[in-house]
């Protein structure tokens, strides 16, 4: 008892991580789906990080030593994507976009992670007239379109300025607003329901005080989904800021890449024969959102050991396999159909 | 009945073929850890006419054997081995088939009678429902004879007024008469079987006496056969014929009920039988006389106390506790008895500050606890000590045992790390569990673990007062008698006052001098603990004692006469 210490789950560290213990536990579909998720989202954290090594020319770079670039030519071994009508390389464009979509994921999730969830605990925990004012005002941002929501904000937010961090913060600041009633309604759901539970309760008849109530029994109960709501969320926040820039509402091609700002300008071409400047931009975000969404679908139903798909008892194929496949079949489809559901019902 | 149903069996069966044969069924389930072997070489037959017990702890694999008669087992599962019904094997046939099997050959009595229901249907509708899926080809079965058929199985089961009766909500009927429903559509296809996993586990034990009157009707007028699983020993020498003992997947012992609790042959089943609270026997307040330890200071005194919940807009409030009196001294444990809904767990839970008493005088150590602060009252904590019904919610899952025992100490003592360690140490080893085990997680402990660690934790402040709030219901009856023993001697020890509440009369009379029966909020009978379980004064005690069932056939069979007699059957 001597060398004794509260602490030190058995586990390793590494294999208790969200991710990695998720896709320990995964089989057959649902793996193939995290790690088609997990690649996707891998080769997009890659290009942010390597963009300034691997983009031939800067975001805003409009001629070399070899004189301006052309506009809207098609993909040749100089422009291997070809270029915008104002000039811009696609490639280089493309890739230089993905960090500003980091840039905004991390700012906008990262402040609205801390106020949903701080206000979240609180209005749950303390109840009476301060959950009934946040519930209001949470309720009547839902009430808004977002993709409106998120236009008024930048307005409010940047009146039309269009710096690097000025464009950026203004898109997280829209963004959070939106997502902020998301985790404050999750958080104060879970945070009521844990108030019941009888560890709580053991708590308060201890004499604990509130604020070690909250810190030490229920904040880490009350989390343990914020995991998948960070990946769907984060999906959620490209589609909202390539929807801002698609509508003007952007940053200026001078202050940084963005890809629905190339979207916009890229609507032109389309009729024109020239599929380059649109089809490039819209991959990258429908790529990006698409990994982040496998990954968080796949934790969701990962999460839900009624959804998780498992391999069969005993370790051999049985006399029913072919029945057995099936079912694992059908367990991930349904999965998935309610992995949506939870989501929309996330989002509602 | 069955003339509507078509002949559908494949052959005709000679009398004396058992209803039901298992031969050596293997049952596995894959899980995150591996795989579980939850039934490993279980054969049995019931014959007809007959009711077979299947008892067993939690985790002995009764009731998935019990789902794997019905072919209920989930996707997780792999099944070998043969469970004959009337000549089909379940486990092999095909799902149209087993279709056809499961209501007209075989039925299933859920635990939960309220959630085996589907609240917007009628429960006529819903017996009706399974009439008209059994209907032969050709022979389509109207709503107003499926209607007919389903009063038919309610007048069967004792449902007062069926005709009208059929058309109500399930919320509208009460726990019993739920219950009732479900035998009732189990019924409705005459089935040679009916399979009923804890029929009674979720009802209070006056109702649960009637519910087992009804099986035991059904076999005599009907010759149902039963297979009940159980885990309640008084339920079994009420109700079966032959007993099957399992642990841990397998078959211990198989005999009729009345060998088997006279002369147990195995180990384990003797152990489980010891372990079985038996009313009148073993009571804490043997001999007394007089009322115990009043020599004492008065710890808790309640005069007139009402607690009511507010209730909806424009709707009076909800009285949970009516008029209650009744006082706890220094070194005295006090028993509450009650019925779920009696208002018991209320007492308890206002005397530790969780829920406000609304009138009449509640002193909790000296502290009006109707003019409950949470400052003021916060000194008096330490003085008190809760254990949980549940131990294993009443434990923040992502603290350790040591973290969670440590609690108390740290929010009133502030003891350095190294004391703390020290006086958890104590603490896990007054209730018997090694030191180390601070270092686990509360789900790395088995639940009788859990309740001493959780023990351990209301003691940590050396408390005047305990108030354990039905501390062993959630646990298995040889778990529950070694938390009791273990419960018994360290009150002996430090001679703190207790509160224990408990719906289980066997347990109460075990550990309290003093006890109080509650009946919907009001307290109809207080006395010495062994006065009260031998002579009765208030109806109400007399039926809820008449009700209990005790592990003994022979004298289950003469009590049972005797409540039959008071009822005025």
């Amino acid at each position: 008892m001597s060398t004794a210490t509260f602490s030190g789950p058995k586990k390793s560290f590494l294999s208790g991580l969200p991710v990695i213990s998720h896709l320990n536990k995964s089989v057959g579909l649902q793996r193939g789906m995290l790690i088609t998720g997990l690649v996707l989202t891998g080769f997009f954290l890659l290009c942010t990080i390597l963009a300034p090594f691997i983009a031939p020319y800067g975001y805003s770079q409009l001629s070399d030593q070899s004189g301006s670039f052309p506009a809207q030519q098609a993909p040749s071994s100089k422009h291997l994507l070809g270029t915008t009508v104002g000039g811009y390389d696609v490639l280089s464009r493309v890739l230089w976009g993905s960090q500003t979509a980091v840039t905004v994921i991390v700012v906008a999730v990262a402040m609205s992670i801390f106020l949903g969830v701080a206000l979240g605990l609180l209005s749950g925990y303390y109840g009476g007239w301060l959950d009934r004012v946040l519930v209001v005002i949470a309720d009547a941002i839902y009430a808004f379109p977002s993709l409106l929501l998120a236009i008024v904000m930048s307005i409010v937010i940047s009146h039309g300025q269009s710096s690097f961090w000025g464009g950026i913060l203004a898109c997280a600041f829209s963004i959070t607003v939106v997502f902020v009633p998301q985790y404050f309604r999750v958080i104060r759901a879970e945070t009521i329901r844990l108030k019941a539970e009888p560890f709580v309760e053991s708590a308060m008849v201890l004499g604990a005080s509130s604020m070690r109530i909250i810190g030490r029994h229920i904040f880490k109960n009350a989390t343990r989904t914020l995991p998948l709501m960070f990946t769907l969320n984060a999906s959620e926040s490209i589609l909202t800021l390539a929807g801002l820039g698609f509508l003007g509402f952007g940053i200026e091609p001078s202050s940084a890449a963005e890809w629905g700002f190339d979207l916009n300008k890229a609507m032109a071409d389309a009729s024109s024969g020239i599929w380059w400047t649109g089809v490039f931009p819209g991959i990258a975000i429908v790529l990006t959102v698409l990994g982040l969404t496998l990954v968080g679908e796949s934790i969701n139903d990962l999460n839900d050991p009624r959804l998780r798909g498992r391999k069969r008892a005993g370790g051999k194929p049985s006399r029913s396999a072919a029945a057995v496949g099936q079912g694992g079949n059908t367990g991930a489809g349904t999965g998935s159909a309610a992995g949506n559901g939870t989501r929309e019902a996330g989002n509602a | 009945m069955t003339t509507n149903i078509g002949n559908i069996s494949d052959q005709p069966l000679p009398t004396d073929q058992p209803v039901l044969d298992i031969e050596r069924l293997k049952v596995t389930f894959a899980t995150d850890s591996g795989d579980v072997y939850a039934v490993k070489d279980v054969s049995l037959e019931v014959k007809a006419g007959e009711v077979l017990a299947i008892v067993g702890e939690s985790g002995s694999g009764k009731t998935v054997t019990a789902k794997t008669i019905l072919g209920l087992l989930p996707e997780t599962a792999i099944s070998s081995g043969a469970v004959l019904i009337k000549g089909n094997n379940v486990i092999s046939v095909s799902r149209s088939k087993l279709r056809k099997i499961r209501g007209r050959d075989v039925a299933m009595v859920f635990q939960e009678p309220s959630t085996a229901l589907n609240p917007v249907f009628t429960v006529g509708w819903q017996i009706a429902e399974g009439i008209r899926a059994h209907a032969a080809d050709g022979h389509r079965i109207s709503a107003r004879e499926a209607k007919k058929r389903a009063t038919e199985a309610l007048r069967k089961v004792g449902i007062p007024e069926p005709e009208v009766r059929v058309n109500y909500y399930p919320h509208q009927l009460s726990g019993g008469q739920k219950q009732r429903v479900v035998i009732a559509a189990a019924l409705a296809l005459n089935p040679g079987l009916i399979v009923a996993d804890e029929p009674t586990t979720a009802l209070d034990v006056t109702v649960q006496a009637e519910i087992l009157q009804l099986l035991r009707d059904l076999r005599d007028k009907y010759g149902t056969s039963i297979v009940l699983i159980t885990h309640n020993m008084g339920v079994v020498a009420d109700l079966a014929d032959r007993v099957v003992v399992m642990y841990q997947g397998d078959v211990v012992e198989e005999a009729p009920a009345k060998a088997l609790f006279a002369e147990p042959k195995q180990d384990y089943t003797k152990n489980l039988l010891a372990a079985v609270p038996h009313l009148g026997r073993n009571s804490a307040s043997e001999g007394a006389k007089e009322r115990l330890h009043q020599g004492g200071k008065v710890l808790v005194e309640a005069k007139n106390l009402t607690i009511e919940y507010p209730g909806r807009l424009g709707r009076p409030g909800f009285k949970a506790v009516d008029n209650v009196s009744f006082t706890l001294s220094e070194n005295e444990v006090f028993g509450l008895v009650g019925e779920s809904g009696s208002g018991k767990s209320t007492i308890g839970r206002a005397i530790a500050g969780l829920n406000r008493a609304t009138g009449g005088s509640l002193k909790v150590l000296g502290y009006e606890m109707l003019d409950f602060k949470e400052h003021t009252f916060k000194p008096l904590r330490k003085d008190i000590g809760f254990v949980f019904q549940d131990p294993a919610a009443s434990f923040n899952p992502h603290l350790t045992i040591g973290e969670c025992v440590a609690e108390p100490l740290l929010i009133h003592t502030h003891p350095s790390p190294a004391q703390a360690r020290l006086r958890v140490a104590q603490l896990l080893e007054s209730v018997q569990l090694p030191a180390s085990y601070a270092e686990r997680f509360p789900h790395e402990l088995s639940g009788g673990q859990r309740q001493r660690a959780s023990l351990a934790r209301s003691l940590a402040l050396n408390p005047r007062l305990l108030i354990a709030d039905e501390p062993t219901s959630a646990l298995d009856v040889s778990v529950q008698a070694k938390v009791l023993e273990l419960f018994k001697d360290i009150q002996e020890e430090f001679g703190f006052a207790v509160l224990f509440i408990s719906h289980d009369l066997a347990v109460v009379d075990m550990l309290s001098h003093w006890v109080g029966v509650l009946f919907k909020g009001n307290l109809v009978e207080q006395g010495i603990g062994s006065q009260i379980m031998g002579n009765p004064q208030h109806d109400y005690t007399r039926r809820l004692i008449a009700s209990l069932p005790v592990p003994d056939p022979d004298e289950q069979a003469r009590r049972r006469e005797e409540h039959r007699a008071l009822l005025g059957i």
